[in-house]
C-alpha cells in the first residue's frame, strides 16, 4: 500500500481595504454609501465609548474595564452583518458589537460600573451576558445554534472570543460538537496578539488560528481584523451559509489590542512601544475615513458631525448611567432561583448591614 | 429505578417537544445503564443526541439550548466524569438567571449515576454531591426509590432552574416496586417521612436511606428521606428533631465537608436546646475512594449505623 494524501487544506487571508484607504473593488461587499457612513459612525461611537470608559475608570467612576481600542472593525463589521434575530454570545471585549447592535450604551457603562442590571439584554436583542471566564461561552453558542436548528428557526448564532481562548478545552469541545452537528454558528476569534502578557507565539505553534477549524471539519479563514470590509463580507457570508444549513465557519480576525488588557494591567511591562506604534498606523477607523474621502463619500462636515454626534451620545449615556439609583440590596436574591427558598427568605430579612 | 427514570423520560418527552436528551451513548446504545433505552427509536436522533466525548461541552451546550428555549436533559455518564463540567455548572448554569437579571434562564437537568457499592473501576463510584450543594442557583435532587425517582425527575423536568439529578447506581436495579403509568410529580425541596418514631431522627438520602431504614428497624425512630439536598427541607428536620431530641445523619460521602455537616450545623443553630444528644454523622472516612476490594470497608453499612444508633440512644 503506497502512502497517500488523506486531506489537505489551504488557509486564506483576506484584506479588502488597506492602510492607505485603497479598497480592492473586485472584493468589495455590496454596501451602499449610506451603509458605509453608518458603519463609520458606529466605529467612531465605539471609539468614543472606549475613550470615555478609560477616562471614567481613571476618575473612579467605573470599575476595571477592558478596552476595545484597535478592535472596533471586527466588532462593528460583524455586528453589521447580522440579522435582527441572530443570537450573540460575546466574551468581554466586544462593546463595539453591542453598540452596533443597538444595545443601550448606558447599560454598558452600568455593567462596567459594577451594576449587573447592565447585563440584562433588552427583549428585542438576543445578546447573552458578557462572559468573563475565557472560552466558556463557546459551547453555549453551539447549544443555542442547535436549538435553533431543532426549532427550524431561520437564524444564525455568532460567538466572540480572543486568541487565548483557542488554547482552552471548551473551545475544542464546542467546535468539535459544532462540526459534527453542522450547527448554524459563526466563530469569531479576535486575535489581538496578546492574552494579557502572553504573546501569540506562546499561545500556539500553529501558523494561523484559522487552520484549527479544518480539524473540526469546517472552514476557517483569516481576515484583516482592522479592515471593516473584510470582516463584514466574511461574517455576512458565514452567517448566510449558517442560515442556509451549511454549518459553521471560523473567522480569525487578525487585529491588535492597542490598550492594556484591562485598566488593571500595564502592558509596558511586557511589550514594546514601537510595536504598538506600528499597529496604530493600521488603525481601522483611520483607514475607512481615508477611503471615504478618496471615494468622495463624505467630507469634513460629515466627519465633524459624526464626531459631535458620537460625543453627544456618549455624554447622554454616561449621564443616564450615573443617574440610575443603585440596586436594592434585596435584588441579589431576586434572580437566584425562580422562587426564593425558605432559607433565602430568612436571609433576606437579615439584610440590615453592609453598604460600605 | 432504571425503568422508572426511563418511563419518566418517555412520558415527558411525549408531553413536551422541547425536551432534548443529550450525552455520551444515550442514543443508539440507550445509555450505559440503559436509562435512555428506546428514546432514540421513539423520538429520533434530533431529540436524543449522541454527543462527542466532552462533558464540559455537553453541559455547556445544554445551557445554550436552555437559554434558547429548549429543555435539555444532559447525561454525564458517571459522576466521576462531571468535574470538567463544573466550570459550566458553577460559572454559568447556576448564575445565568441572576447575571442576566432574569432575561435568560437555564432550566437544564443534568443526570448522572453516582455512588459506590457496585464494584466498579475507579472514578465510577464518587459521591461528591456536596460540591453541587455549595452553589446557589443549582438544585440538587437524589431519589431513593423507583417511585420517587420518577416523580422527582418529572418535577425536575418541569422546573425553571438547573437541577443536578443524582441517581444512586447501587439502587438502579436493587429495589423493585410498581411505578404508576402516566406522569406525576413530587415537589422539589420536600423530604418524606419513611418511618415514624419518637426517640431519634435519622436523615439520609439515596442509597444510604435503605441502610438507615434497615438499621433502625426495631427502634422508634423518624427516618427522613431528604430527596432534595438543595434547597433542603429544613422544616421537616426541625419538626422531627424537636420531637425526638436526637439527630443522626447518614451519608455515603466522606465525612469532612459532606452535606451532613450542613444539616448538623443548621440543627445546632436552630434547635440546640431540643437536643438530648450530640448530633452524629455516619459517613465514609476521609480517604481517597478505594478500589472495589476495599469498598465494603469504606461506605457505611447497616452494622455501622446500628452501632451509632445504640450510641446516640445512650444519651
Amino acid at each position: 500500500m503506497p502512502e497517500k494524501i488523506m486531506e489537505s487544506f489551504q488557509v486564506k487571508s483576506l484584506q479588502i481595504l488597506d492602510e492607505k484607504g485603497e479598497a480592492d473593488r473586485a472584493l468589495m461587499p455590496s454596501l451602499e454609501e449610506n451603509d458605509i457612513r453608518t458603519i463609520y459612525e458606529f466605529l467612531l461611537l465605539a471609539r468614543a465609548f472606549d475613550e470615555r470608559a478609560l477616562a471614567l475608570q481613571r476618575e473612579g467612576r467605573l470599575g476595571t474595564y477592558a478596552s476595545i481600542r484597535g478592535q472596533e472593525a471586527v466588532q462593528v463589521g460583524s455586528a453589521y452583518a447580522m440579522e435582527k434575530n441572530d443570537w450573540v454570545f460575546p466574551s468581554f471585549r466586544e462593546s463595539g458589537m453591542h453598540i452596533a447592535r443597538g444595545y443601550p450604551i448606558h447599560m454598558l457603562y452600568q455593567f462596567w460600573a459594577g451594576d449587573e442590571r447592565g447585563l440584562a439584554s433588552p427583549p428585542d436583542l438576543n445578546i447573552f451576558p458578557v462572559c468573563i471566564s475565557v472560552s466558556t461561552q463557546i459551547p453555549h453558542a453551539v447549544g443555542a445554534a442547535l436549538a435553533a436548528k431543532y426549532k427550524k428557526d431561520n437564524i444564525a448564532v455568532i460567538t466572540f472570543f480572543g486568541e487565548g481562548a483557542t488554547s482552552k478545552g471548551d473551545f475544542n469541545e464546542a467546535l468539535n460538537i459544532a462540526g459534527v452537528n453542522k450547527a448554524p454558528v459563526v466563530f469569531i476569534c479576535q486575535n489581538n496578539q496578546w492574552a494579557i502578557s502572553v504573546p501569540l507565539s506562546k499561545q500556539t505553534a500553529s501558523k494561523t488560528l484559522a487552520q484549527k477549524a479544518f480539524s473540526y471539519g469546517f472552514p476557517g479563514i483569516q481576515v484583516d481584523g482592522n479592515d471593516v470590509f473584510a470582516v463584514y463580507r466574511t461574517a455576512k457570508e458565514a452567517l448566510e451559509k449558517a442560515r442556509a444549513g451549511g454549518g459553521p465557519t471560523f473567522i480569525e480576525c487578525f487585529t491588535y489590542r492597542i490598550s492594556d488588557h484591562t485598566t488593571a494591567d500595564d502592558a509596558s511591562r511586557y511589550r514594546k512601544k514601537e510595536e504598538v506604534e506600528e499597529w496604530e498606523k493600521r488603525d481601522p477607523i483611520l483607514r475607512l475615513r481615508l477611503h471615504m474621502e478618496k471615494e468622495g463619500m463624505a467630507g469634513g462636515d460629515f466627519f465633524e458631525g459624526a464626531a459631535k454626534r458620537a460625543r453627544e451620545k456618549i455624554d447622554e449615556a454616561v449621564s443616564r448611567a450615573e443617574s440610575i439609583p443603585p440596586p436594592d440590596p434585596a435584588d441579589m436574591f431576586t434572580f437566584t432561583y425562580k422562587e426564593l427558598t425558605p432559607r433565602q427568605m430568612k436571609q433576606m430579612k437579615g439584610l440590615g448591614h453592609g453598604g460600605t | 429505578m432504571v425503568q422508572a427514570i426511563n418511563l419518566a423520560l418517555h412520558e415527558e418527552m411525549m408531553r413536551d417537544v422541547d425536551i432534548i436528551v443529550l450525552g455520551e451513548d444515550v442514543g443508539r446504545n440507550g445509555g450505559v445503564f440503559r436509562v435512555t433505552d428506546g428514546l432514540m427509536d421513539k423520538y429520533g436522533p434530533e431529540r436524543v443526541m449522541d454527543t462527542p466525548l466532552a462533558e464540559s461541552g455537553i453541559v455547556g451546550m445544554a445551557i445554550g439550548m436552555a437559554a434558547y428555549g429548549l429543555k435539555p436533559v444532559a447525561e454525564v455518564q458517571f459522576m466521576g466524569f462531571i468535574y470538567p463540567a463544573i466550570d459550566q455548572l458553577y460559572t454559568h448554569a447556576a448564575r445565568l438567571r441572576s447575571r442576566s437579571r432574569g432575561r435568560f434562564t437555564c432550566p437544564i437537568v443534568v443526570r448522572t449515576p453516582y455512588g459506590a457499592g457496585v464494584k466498579a473501576i475507579e472514578i465510577h463510584s464518587e459521591s461528591t454531591e456536596a460540591l453541587f450543594c455549595h452553589m446557589a442557583g443549582l438544585k440538587v435532587v437524589v431519589p431513593s426509590t423507583p417511585y420517587n425517582a420518577k416523580g422527582l425527575l418529572v418535577s425536575a423536568l418541569r422546573d425553571n432552574d438547573p437541577v443536578i439529578f443524582l441517581e444512586p447506581t447501587r439502587l438502579y436495579r436493587m429495589i423493585k416496586e410498581e411505578v404508576p403509568e402516566g406522569p406525576y410529580t413530587l415537589p422539589l425541596g420536600k423530604a418524606r417521612m419513611v418511618k415514624s418514631g419518637k426517640d431519634l431522627t435519622i436523615v439520609a438520602w439515596g442509597s444510604m436511606l435503605h441502610r438507615a431504614v434497615n438499621a433502625a428497624q426495631d427502634k422508634s425512630a423518624d427516618v427522613i428521606d431528604l430527596m432534595t439536598l438543595r434547597p433542603f427541607d429544613e422544616e421537616a428536620i426541625m419538626e422531627s428533631v424537636k420531637k425526638t431530641g436526637r439527630l443522626m445523619i447518614v451519608e455515603e460521602a466522606q465525612k469532612t465537608g459532606g452535606f451532613a455537616s450542613e444539616i448538623s450545623a443548621t440543627v445546632s443553630e436552630e434547635a440546640i436546646f431540643y437536643l438530648r444528644a450530640p448530633v452524629m454523622r455516619v459517613a465514609s472516612p476521609d480517604v481517597v475512594l478505594p478500589f472495589p476490594k476495599l469498598e465494603g470497608y469504606y461506605m457505611p453499612d447497616t452494622a455501622h449505623i446500628k452501632e451509632k444508633i445504640e450510641e446516640i440512644l445512650r444519651y
